[in-house]
């Protein structure tokens, strides 16, 4: 047991609590979120059929064991698996697509994995940067978003340093 | 996008020939196919789990509660916004549906914040610290991310939290700082020009 393991029960015993006594109808208020969560599912299958064929094709045809030996000594110097480097690169761009990298490194390195926890806080831990930059400015008509892509990028470029150190203090290297 | 939907099967094509590996290329690709669909459906328990319990968040108040309690750090942060403004309400409820997961929420109520900032003309440095600070990803429950790791038979798939929180945070940090100090150069940079 540990203490992780509280989390998840107590957020959802403490949210229906906590709605119960603010009179809030759980079960209707539940099923009509939950619908939201089948059709987020459904709507974005089409993508990733498309993604994980790609990422699949890429896996399949050794351009990525290729690569990933390729930029093995860089991110052994700060020790972060090589393995997930495809992922700090695609997160910016894709959510589906770096749910599809994600898959590939648990597929090949196996779940619970030092390479796949990593790719699993690098994928919880970030956002679809370039989309919602797009999405943020083009609401409000603006093109030039001046440093808003350089100031994001700086956290999305770093953050994976981070991320393999962090990994590594909780569970050990991989 | 477009670009790379092109070079990643075109590669991995000319790379398969070489390396000689085109029968695995060719089993990859209708596996994966049939695969998506599988992995679609292991996502979506957690998935609508995760939706109605923030739903249910939402309904019991939860995200005005939260936003009160960050109202002190968006009005610190928020150089242009005045406490108790539209604009600043707005911010903080953005944040709060960010930290508790509520996609559906955090676009438009974000969305509505920018149209509040926005001068008309240019990005001012409130609207980009709003946008970074999406970007950032502040969630307490990386819900997709412990889907999939549910879907691939993880042990125990909410073990990553503490570390999906420290990254978080640092990642925030980061974009916060690195906008801020941005933002300084531009603004001594307009200065010289005047």
């Amino acid at each position: 047991m540990q203490l992780t393991d509280f989390v998840v029960p107590l957020i959802v015993v403490g949210i229906f609590v906590y709605a119960t006594v603010k009179r809030v109808d759980v079960f209707s208020v539940f099923c009509e979120g939950a619908k939201e969560g089948l059709q987020t599912c459904a709507d974005i299958l089409p993508a990733l059929v498309l993604l994980l064929v790609c990422v699949g094709m890429f896996r399949a045809s050794g351009a990525v064991d290729a690569l990933t030996e390729l930029v093995r000594p860089l991110c052994s110097a700060v020790g972060f698996p090589a393995e997930c480097m495809p992922m700090v690169i695609l997160r910016p761009f894709s959510g589906s697509g770096a749910m599809a990298v994600y898959n590939g490194i648990a597929a090949s390195n196996g779940v619970d994995s030092f390479a796949e926890r990593v790719a699993a806080v690098l994928l919880g831990s970030s956002e679809t940067t370039f989309y919602t930059v797009a999405v943020y400015f083009s609401s409000v008509g603006v093109k030039k978003t001046r440093y808003a892509v350089p100031a994001a990028l700086t956290a999305d470029l770093t953050s994976w340093i981070v991320c393999g150190a962090v990994v590594t203090l909780f569970f050990g290297a991989g | 996008m477009k670009l790379i939907m092109v070079i990643i099967p075109l590669s991995a094509l000319i790379y398969s020939v070489f390396n000689g590996t085109v029968s695995e290329l060719s089993d990859s690709v209708l596996s994966e196919a049939a695969g998506a669909v599988t992995l679609a459906i292991s996502l979506c328990g957690t998935m609508c789990l995760w939706c109605g319990l923030m739903k249910v968040a939402e309904a019991a108040g939860l995200v005005e509660k939260l936003s009160r309690l960050l109202s002190p750090l968006v009005c610190l942060l928020f150089r242009g916004v005045k406490k108790g403004s539209r604009a600043a309400g707005l911010i903080t409820m953005n944040l709060a549906a960010n930290i508790l997961g509520l996609g559906n929420a955090t676009t438009p109520l974000g969305i509505k914040a920018m149209q509040e900032l926005s001068d008309g003309s240019s990005a001012t440095d409130d609207m980009i610290l709003l946008t970074v600070l999406n970007t950032a990803s502040l969630q307490v429950i990386p819900a997709t991310a412990a889907a999939l790791r549910t879907a691939n038979g993880a042990v125990s798939p909410m073990d990553i939290l503490p570390c999906v929180w420290i990254v978080s945070v640092y990642a925030a940090v980061t974009a916060v700082s690195a906008a801020k100090i941005m933002g300084a150069v531009s603004r001594r940079r307009a200065g010289n020009c005047s």
